[in-house]
Parts: C-alpha cells; structure tokens; sequence
C-alpha cells in the first residue's frame, strides 16, 4: 500500500491531467463520431473554466454547483454553435470552429472579469483525483448507454453517408446539433475540474494549441472509437513524461511518434482491437 | 493618421498574402491544410539571421534561406503527404500529419537556436525613414512590400505562363485527368511543395525584418490569421489570398486607429467566421486557381 500511496504522492498532477485529457479527447470523439470535425473544444473548456472558476471564487457557489453551471452554460454554447455552422463540412467545418476558438479566446483576454491575460488564480483546487475521475467514469457510462440506442446508429449514420441519413428520415441537423452539444458538455466538464485543479487558468491554457493536442489525441486513439480517444489521451499525456530523459529531443520524439501512428497505422490505437474498416473523414 | 494606418496595413497586409499564396496553393493543389507551413516561415527566418550574422549580405541569405525553405516544403511532403496520397487518406490524417512536422521543425529550430528573441544587426533596419506627404515609410518598409509584390508577380507568371504553371492547375483542376494526359504527378506536387513553402519562408523572413525580430513562436499568429485570409479570398484561390491578405491587413491596421488593438484578431476570425457561414467559397471561390 505504501507503494501504490508513494506512487500516488509522486504522480498525481499526471494522474488528474490524464483523466482531464481523457475527457477532452471523448468530447471530441463525440462529434467526429457524427463526421464533425469541429474544432473548439478547447474554447468549451476554456468557457466552462472561466464560468466555474468565477462562480466559486467570486461568488462562492460549492464546487459541484460551479461544475453543473459551467457544463450548462458550455452545452448550451456548443448547441448554439451548432446552428450557424450547419452547413458547413470537413476542413471548412475545421476552420470555422477554429475562428470561433480564437475569438473566444480574444475575449477572455479583453473582459475585465475572465482577468485579461494573466487570467484568474487563487481558484480552490478541490478537484481531487477521485473527484475528476467518478466525473470520467459518468461521461464514460453516459456515452456507453447512448452507445446502445438508436441515436447512436444515427450518428453512425450521419458520419458515414449523409445522404442514406436523410434517405431513411434522420435530420442530420438535428444529428449534428446534439453531439456538438455532447460535445460542448464533456468539455466544459473538463475545463471546470481544469479550473479546479491548476489553480490558476490564463486565455493561453484554451488556445489552438490545446485544440491541436485534442485533436491529436483523438486520431492517435482511433478516429471514431471513444476508448481509442480515451486512451490515445492517457497514452500521450504520460509519454512526455516517460521520456523526460531524452530531454532536449523529447518534442521531437513525440512529433516522429504522432507521423509514425499516422503513416503505419491509420486506424490509431483501435486498429488493434477492430477490425480494419476505412475510416472517410 | 487615417492614411498613415492604411499604409501600415498595406505593409502588413503585403506579408500576410505572400503567406497565404502558399497556403492557399497547397490547398488548391492537393486539398491539404498544411499546418506544419508557419513552422517553415519561422524556420526561414532563422536560417536569414544565421546567415547574416556570418556576414552573407541580406539579399544573398534572403534568396539562400528561401531556397532552403523550398527543399524543407518537398522533405515535408515526401515525409508527411506522399505516403497518405498512395493510400488516399481523405482531408483529416493529412491534416495530423502536418501537425506532427510542424512540432518536428520547431522542436529542432528550438533544439539549435533556444527560446531566445534574435535580433538584426543591418544597416537597412537602421536607415532613416522616407516621407511622403502625410505618411512616413521606413526603408524596411518599403523593401518588404516591394519584395512581397515581386515574389507575387513572379508566382503569378510561373502559374500563368509557364508549362510548370500549367501542369500545377492541371493536377489542381483534376488530378487522375492530369496524369492522363501525361503530366508527372508527384514532380508537380514537389514543385508546388517547393514554391508555396519558399513564398511562406520568405513571408517569414520579411516579418522578422519588419519588426527585427526572430523567435521560435513567430508562426503561431500567422498560422490562423493566415487561414482568415485564405478564407477570406476563397480556399485554394491565389488572387483570393492576396486581395484577403490586404483585406485582413487593412481591417487589423484600421482596428489598432480605433484603439481597438486588442481586439484585432477578433474581427479578423470575426469576418473569417461570416464568410464561411455566409459564403464559404470567399471571395474569389477555389476555381480562381484554375484560371491563375
């Protein structure tokens, strides 16, 4: 036991970022799963933090509170999201999401109360470890259950043949319009526990940056496979840390990693478990 | 003041279309967003400083570092692209690839040069400025735009008027057509690889003179102010990217006279956001390549 606790003590920053990261990936496996390559879970995270964060410390509401306001107010933005970028698909679909991203970001850098660039600190950091990952564990069954209904062959659908979609009376828009919101949800879950495990958040912590990661973690894990996403996550999080000992070459480790998983194994970490099937994005 | 700030924008917005020109190119050709091209416009950059500072004059290392850029842009699609071609990869894996050569190039950049700013020791940098009317001109200034413009020209012919030109817009026009008709398909994508990543390594190498200054972040604004022009203009359309470049440097120039500075990149992704949701094909639509 003392080991495991030791282990614990040494690593539990790692342990939280994992099951934070997990989360972001499973938000963005969502909307791809639909064929959405939407692009600005980083700017939900970042919303869910600041709504979070500002409610605790400016207003005092308890934890949990803070987190259901903060995931409300996400979903709703990314369901609201969904509506001018309806008919957008693939790459433009990409850049769009990526515009609204960077404008959010503006403003959290510009507002008086997000506290500009230097952001907001002091936040309780009473997102513990079991705190975050009974969170992890909620959205996994959530999205395990949704995975056994109707919805989900309609997702499946939609990401598949548009066409044959609407052919057998799915509104897509309405497809797109609910994992957008998922989507928006799952990540403002993890921008609020983010909030309230770093202790302080500035605009930089939600940039393209961070949408890139997620966007990496995802494809490494496997486009359409949310356990792939959540592994290609927990997977990629610790591999910097694991090879901190290659030091100065440790980024160019991690970016002949990411070109080897695309060019030899294109179906990322769930081509081990699935059969091959082309993946049409 | 007015008049002052369009000019300014007109500098700004030179560079920002000499970049976009090759961003929009690759994605003309090839429907690839390459990520990885604001890192070849920071490593451009750093080659210039390098070899000014071992004494090559500016004009030389200038010409020198963009050919380099040119050979980084073929490395990066033999390495990252060609391969995801023969297995046609769709839109999204050519997108990650390109990510993981961007964190690639600038792992290494930061491995020989570190976080430091560098900055130019040259006589043009310090020459004084030129007045003309209202409006004051420094000599960089001016050696940026003209530069821009040139280099623009000179893509504009190439494209136009050159068998070189004609293949690329065949193979960006139809690609199994092309090669029909015997076009060499994987020498024209090296040599549009080449001609993009030059011109963006040169858009490089003109900021970092514009505001004497190098660092291994210098490509992270440009990369998504870069897709707001080539949005702006219409994907894939070279006279979209330029007319979006002076567009979207005339908007954020405008913006700073309002002492709106600080929310410049808002409107810039602002305006980049409407024109997708209104008219996604820009202003000039992707066919403009075509027809270059």
């Amino acid at each position: 036991m003392n080991v495991l606790a030791s282990f614990y003590a040494q690593h539990s920053k790692l342990i939280d970022q994992i099951g934070i990261n997990a989360l972001l990936a499973l938000s963005l496996s969502i909307c791809m799963q639909a064929g959405q390559l939407a692009l600005a879970q980083a700017a939900f995270m970042g919303i869910a933090a600041y709504v979070s964060a500002i409610l605790s410390l400016t207003y005092g509401w308890p934890l949990l509170a803070s987190i259901l306001a903060a995931v409300l107010v996400s979903t709703v933005v990314g369901g609201v999201l969904a509506l001018p970028v309806r008919r957008l698909r693939g790459i433009f679909l990409a850049i769009a999401t990526i515009g609204f991203g960077e404008i959010v970001r503006v403003f959290a850098n510009n507002l008086g109360i997000t506290g500009g660039a230097e952001g907001i600190s002091g936040i309780p950091p009473d997102a513990t470890t079991p705190v975050i990952y009974a969170a992890l564990v909620l959205t996994a069954l959530a999205l395990a259950l949704l995975s056994r209904t109707k919805f989900a062959l309609a997702i499946a659908l939609v990401r598949e043949d548009e066409n044959a979609a609407r052919g057998v009376g799915i509104d897509v828009g309405f497809v797109r319009f609910v994992t957008l919101a998922i989507g928006g949800a799952i990540a403002g879950l993890a921008g609020a526990l983010y909030a309230h495990s770093a202790f302080f958040i500035t605009p930089g912590d939600f940039g393209f940056g961070r949408m890139e990661q997620i966007l990496v973690w995802c494809v490494i894990g496997g486009v359409t496979s949310p356990l792939g996403a959540a592994l290609g996550a927990a997977l990629l999080t610790i591999l910097p840390e694991a090879i901190r000992f290659l030091a100065d070459y440790r980024d160019v480790t991690n970016g002949v990693i990411l070109l080897v998983v695309i060019l030899f194994a294109p179906q990322g970490l769930a081509g081990f478990w699935r059969r091959a099937r082309a993946v049409r994005m | 003041m007015i008049a002052q700030q369009l000019a300014n924008g007109l500098f700004l917005g030179a560079v920002y279309a000499l970049f976009a020109v090759g961003y929009t190119l690759v994605f003309g050709v090839l429907d690839i967003l390459n990520l990885a091209h604001a890192a070849i416009f920071m490593v451009a950059a750093f080659a210039t400083w390098s070899l000014v500072k071992a004494g090559v004059p500016l004009p030389l290392a200038f010409l020198a570092a963009t050919f380099l850029a040119g050979v980084i842009g073929i490395a990066l699609d033999r390495i990252a692209f060609a391969p995801l071609r023969r297995r046609n990869a769709g839109t999204l894996v050519p997108l990650i690839s390109s990510i993981g050569m961007a964190i690639i190039i600038g792992a290494i950049a930061r491995g020989i040069y570190g976080v430091d700013e560098r900055h130019f020791k040259l006589a043009l940098i310090d020459a004084p400025p030129f007045h003309l009317g209202p409006l004051t001109f420094t000599a960089v200034e001016l050696a940026i735009f003209g530069s821009a413009i040139v280099l623009m020209l000179v893509l504009s012919y190439v494209l136009r008027a050159t068998p070189l030109g004609r293949q690329i817009r065949a193979v960006a026009e139809d690609r199994v057509a092309a090669q029909l008709l015997g076009v060499d398909l994987e020498r024209t994508i090296a040599a549009t690889f080449f001609i993009a990543s030059s011109l963006g390594g040169a858009a490089g190498i003109l900021t970092a003179l514009q505001y004497n200054s190098v660092t291994i972040d210098m490509g992270g604004s440009i990369e998504l102010k870069g897709l707001a022009v080539i949005i702006l203009g219409g994907m894939g359309s070279i006279t979209g990217a330029v007319v979006g470049g002076f567009v979207i440097g005339a908007v954020e120039t405008l913006a700073i006279a309002l002492n709106l500075s600080e929310w410049r990149d808002a409107l810039a992704f602002g305006v980049m956001f409407l024109i997708l949701i209104v008219r996604p094909t820009g202003l000039f639509g992707k066919r403009a390549l075509r027809t270059a």
